[in-house]
């Protein structure tokens, strides 16, 4: 739980921290670091045992039934990321509050950190991997938050989609390799998954596994040849950049590398893989790091060669070459999130970035100078700085694994010329910038930053000497506990000594440290010859090339489906369904072993039904033919209708047939209400082709139903319709089974199903709302629609109806639990009541006596549906568990009660609401849309009118 | 009577799906008012057909009709009156909007 609590406090600090920085930045900085600390804390509390070499793992039941925990682990790898990820972030925040100038919102910069921080610390602190990957876009998905911070600005835009695009790509293949890895050992828990190294490696799946997993592991850590979003993403203010490219976000990576190493590592094809894309990453990393003249420039892809040393040494494989990869990831995160800072320092006090204009700038910032001066050291790999200890490892490993291999000598050859250039552009990032003349045209004066400013750079920069002169003392136990965690065995001999005595090793320092001098110095010529070769080979062109390509294709194929046209879209869809239909009808044998009609008896024929089918065939194939009429096709859709509610009638179903009787009157009257804004007949457009071809689509559709229909229903079959009907009284305290099954065995659906409801009605009321419709008063040849609006006789008595109509909805709504009825039909019949008085008594009449607010009630509804299903969970009972009884009431004698009956009531509230609400919003439009003289009445009516 | 049923539920189909191509809204939402027709008719005639054996317990006859299609066909019934709703509302809101009833907005294509 503690584990959980110490990835969850970032998440939440981040809303409260934004809010923060509302009353002051200051108050927004020690909020944000206060969170960090507080994981800080909690992570401390528990960090005991694990210092004494225990893994420690923490589960909360998340979904026990399929087996899905919330799976925490904390060891020596674990905790050592842990500490640099909040350790590193809690300097990055000291920084950012005097990075960012005044205009920048601070709440909302920190509030991404810290996301990003939880995320982070949900990837290194997962037991699970599936768990490990939701934490891991999470990741991807903050950086993208971080990276197009300054979101007004188009190059940060471009570098965080670039940033999401890569590595959210890389995540879905992560997904892949982990759904194999759980495939494979059956588990997704990293404790099974380590300890199953061998069977991993030796299952058929073993080499798509690996090659997920390291595409997961190169995008995120900018591993050549996805390396190019890295220096995109130096579009980020400084801090993220100081953040993101030390200690964390291009880490996830090597994480990666380093968590699976046990279940992953030692075969022919990871040496080659992992080794061979690190060990050109390396290298091409610091060939262009010295090419480039934006500080941070030089700093990324510096970053993408250490990162490229980090997973060489993974490649290599050996335990050794392991507890040297280890020790450069914290090396690296130290030297280079104290450069990220200083380099935002030279930016902040100078205006810009660019080498060739900052020079000399010892002169006006000593202090920052030497600071820069020595974290530049580490990251050259001189002697006494802590860079120099694991690159002198990663050079002892490269000479011992180059003996074992053919042609061996070049893999140390090809180290020591990274070596070369890391010096070089080392030198580079030193003489350039505080030395080598004046500047050259500064936007500002340079001087010292801020006092705070430079604390989090004195402190990253301390411990680079401190690693360096005293390694023993300081880094030894937690590499040891790190290192440990990642073999998942006995750590090897190691000796984290300064000399080494005069072997191989050393000499490739030294030749790395001179010929990186002597390259510098003959930087002018090789500057020049870079200049002219530049951009012959871009990844980044490749990527938009890519990109292009994909939304060419996508834009092409939209294109090509869709010309807008909803006749068009309607079409194929129907002759897609038609398609998927037939083939399956004829793609399973029919005919051969499986006969369209079935072995079931039929029911005999009268002469009524007879009747019946005719006219409801005769009545659509009419409305077919007069669709033209609107209004005529409307009243004869009525009919249909109609008939269907008897057929419900004859099949044995009492709650459809009231059902579709009362929701034919609403539809119509809706329809009528609907056809008076629309004009009255529709043109004839389409030509005879048109026609055609949707006559047989329309034929065949039909034919295809009739079929479909006629199969299943000639065969006998076995329905679970037996549980409803045996516990319908036992269980559920109703006799009418299907009221039953709504309102209890499925209360949960129709609970949605009114809340869909609710929300038409609402979504209806949204639509309308202020629309302005017009109308006509008169009908195509001049006359008024009506004279007498309402009529004296039906008003008198739909007002006598109305009494006697909620009386029977009332009855219905109760008997529904046991006779046919319920919530839905007791809605629509009041609903319609209360129509017929809008209808006979005109909307001001009846709007003076009949609140025309329907939310109160579709609200109230659900409210008590919802609450009648919460109610249960007071008695240890599942959502809607119904219960009921049976009293005995004076006069009414025995009554019985369920608690479904609240249930119903809350559906007869939606659905009277809903109704209402839609039919009353449209009836009030009516009034709105023309004034009472808009139509001329002509002379010979003058009498009747003025009654 | 099955043949019957299985016929009916095809014209209804026929109809709902000529109506439903046509290029101007009101045909268009009494096409779909059609398939409401069918679709509740075909989703009920799955429980398959009975006559005189309505799932209420306790009336003395001799059985019961399948009450699952039937509880499923009556919501269906209200959510479909809801979408017809919303649906017409769409044209009448399309109408006001772009001044045609066309279904693609496009008057005299």
């Amino acid at each position: 739980m503690t584990l959980f609590l110490a990835v969850l406090t970032p998440f939440l600090g981040a809303p409260l921290v934004a809010w923060l920085s509302r009353y002051s930045r200051t108050a927004a900085a020690w909020g944000a670091g206060l969170v960090a600390l507080g994981s800080v804390l909690l992570l401390v509390s528990i960090v005991a045992p694990v210092l004494a070499g225990e893994t420690l793992v923490q589960r909360i039941g998340w979904l026990p039934q399929v087996g899905l925990d919330l799976a925490f682990r904390l060891d020596g790898l674990g905790l050592l990321f842990a500490g640099l990820i909040l350790g590193i972030g809690l300097l990055v925040i000291l920084y950012a509050r005097y990075y960012l100038s005044e205009r920048d919102s601070l709440g909302r910069l920190y509030a991404y950190l810290l996301l990003f921080m939880g995320s982070m610390l949900g990837v290194v602190l997962s037991e699970n991997l599936i768990q490990l990957l939701i934490f891991w876009e999470l990741t991807s998905l903050s950086s993208f938050l971080l990276i197009g911070y300054w979101k007004e600005r188009e190059e940060a835009r471009h570098g965080a989609r670039m940033a999401l695009a890569i590595t959210g790509a890389g995540g879905l293949a992560l997904l892949g390799g982990i759904l194999l890895l759980g495939e494979i050992t059956g588990s997704y828990e990293l404790t099974v998954i380590l300890a199953s190294g061998e069977l991993i490696r030796a299952h058929p799946l073993y080499l798509p596994t690996l090659i997920l997993v390291l595409l997961g592991a190169f995008t995120k850590s900018a591993q050549f040849p996805f390396h190019f979003w890295l220096p995109h993403a130096m579009a980020a203010p400084t801090p993220v950049s100081a953040y993101l490219h030390s200690a964390t976000m291009v880490k996830a990576g090597v994480f990666l590398l380093a968590r699976l190493f046990p279940a992953l590592s030692g075969t022919w094809e990871w040496s080659h893989l992992v080794g061979g894309v690190g060990l050109i990453t390396l290298l091409m990393g610091a060939f262009i790091a010295l090419f480039k003249h934006d500080l941070k420039g030089l700093l990324a892809y510096s970053t993408i060669s250490h990162l490229g040393l980090i997973t060489c040494l993974f490649g290599i494989g050996t335990p050794l070459a392991a507890v040297a990869g280890v020790f450069h990831i914290i090396n690296h995160a130290i030297f280079k999130a104290s450069l990220f800072m200083a380099a935002g320092i030279i930016d902040h006090e100078t205006g810009t970035r660019d080498m060739r204009r900052i020079n000399g700038l010892w002169k006006f910032m000593p202090h920052t100078a030497t600071l820069a001066m020595v974290a530049a050291a580490a990251m050259a790999g001189v002697p006494l700085f802590n860079g120099f200890l694991s690159k002198e490892m990663f050079f002892a490993e490269a000479v011992s694994m180059g003996t074992m291999m053919k042609f061996g000598w070049l893999l140390p050859f090809a180290v020591t010329i990274a070596g070369i250039f890391a010096v070089a552009y080392s030198l580079r990032f030193v003489h350039d910038v505080f030395f080598n003349g004046d500047p050259i045209d500064l936007p500002r004066t340079p001087h010292e930053p801020p006092r705070w400013m430079k604390v989090p750079v004195e402190v990253l920069v301390a411990l680079c000497l401190l690693v360096g002169i005293l390694p023993a003392l300081t880094v030894e136990p937690i590499l040891a506990l790190a290192a440990g965690a990642v073999l998942q065995a006995p750590l090897p001999d190691h000796d984290l000594a300064i000399w080494h005595g005069f072997n191989p090793a050393l000499w490739m320092s030294v030749i790395a440290l001179i010929g990186g001098g002597l390259m510098y110095a003959a930087r002018k010529p090789m500057f020049a010859l870079h200049a002219r070769h530049e951009n012959r080979l871009d990844a980044r062109r490749v990527y938009n090339a890519l990109l292009e390509g994909l939304l060419g294709f996508a834009r092409g194929l939209t294109r090509r489906l869709d010309n807008s046209s909803l006749q068009r879209m309607l079409a194929l869809f129907v002759s897609f369904a038609l398609l998927l239909g037939f083939s399956g009808w004829f793609g399973g044998g029919f005919g051969n072993n499986s006969p369209l009609t079935g072995p079931r008896a039929l029911l005999p024929v009268d002469a009524v039904s007879l009747f019946a089918a005719l006219a409801m065939a005769g009545v659509s194939l009419a409305v077919l033919k007069l669709h033209r009429q609107r209004f005529v096709a409307l009243v004869m859709i009525g009919a249909v209708g109609l008939l269907v509610a008897l057929i419900f009638v004859k099949f044995s179903a009492p709650d459809l047939a009231l059902t579709q009787l009362s929701v034919e009157v609403v539809t119509v009257i809706l329809l009528l209400l609907a056809l008076y804004f629309l004009p009255q007949h529709t043109p004839a457009e389409s030509n005879t082709g048109r026609r055609a071809r949707d006559a047989v689509l329309a034929l065949l559709a039909g034919v295809g139903i009739s079929a479909l229909a006629w199969a299943v229903l000639t065969r006998p079959y076995t329905s679970i319709a037996d549980y409803f009907l045996e516990n319908s009284v036992s269980g559920g305290g109703g006799h009418n089974v299907v009221n039953v099954i709504l309102v209890d065995f499925r209360g949960f659906d129709t609970l949605g199903e009114i809340t869909v409801l609710a929300l038409a009605g609402l979504a209806i009321f949204a639509m309308l709302d202020k629309l302005r419709l017009e109308g006509r008063g008169c009908d195509d040849v001049g006359r008024a629609w009506n004279w007498d609006t309402h009529p004296a006789i039906m008003a008198s008595l739909t007002r006598l109806l109305l009494p006697l109509a909620l009386l029977v909805s009332t009855f219905i709504l109760l008997r529904g639990h046991n006779l046919p009825g319920g919530g839905f039909i007791a809605g629509l019949i009041t609903a319609v009541a209360l129509i017929m008085q809008y209808l006979a008594n005109g909307v001001a009449w009846t709007h003076e006596r009949l609140p025309s607010n329907m939310h109160p009630l579709i609200g109230a509804g659900l409210a008590i549906a919802t609450l009648t299903g919460l109610a249960s969970f007071a008695f240890d009972h599942p959502f809607l568990s119904s219960t009921f009884s049976h009293v005995h009431w004076p006069i009414v004698g025995e009554f019985e009660l369920a608690s479904a009956m609240a249930f119903d009531l809350g559906v007869y509230l939606v659905v009277v609401g809903a109704t209402l609400q839609i039919l009353i919003h449209l009836g009030l439009m009516h009034d709105a849309s023309h004034g009472p003289d808009a139509c001329p009445i002509p002379s010979g009516q003058r009498h009747k009118a003025g009654r | 009577m099955e043949a019957l049923i299985a016929l009916l539920i095809g014209v209804l189909t026929t109809c709902g799906v000529y109506l439903l191509l046509r290029g101007r809204t009101f045909p268009v939402v009494l096409g779909l008012t059609f398939l409401s027709y069918a679709v509740n008719l075909f989703l009920f005639a799955m429980g398959r057909l009975a006559i005189g054996q309505p799932p209420v317990i306790g009336t003395g006859l001799p059985g019961y009709t399948d009450p699952l299609p039937q509880a499923l066909v009556l919501t269906a019934i209200v959510i479909g009156f809801a979408m017809t709703a919303f649906v017409i509302m769409l044209a009448l809101k399309a109408r006001a909007e772009l001044g045609n009833d066309h279904v693609d907005g496009k008057d005299g294509e």
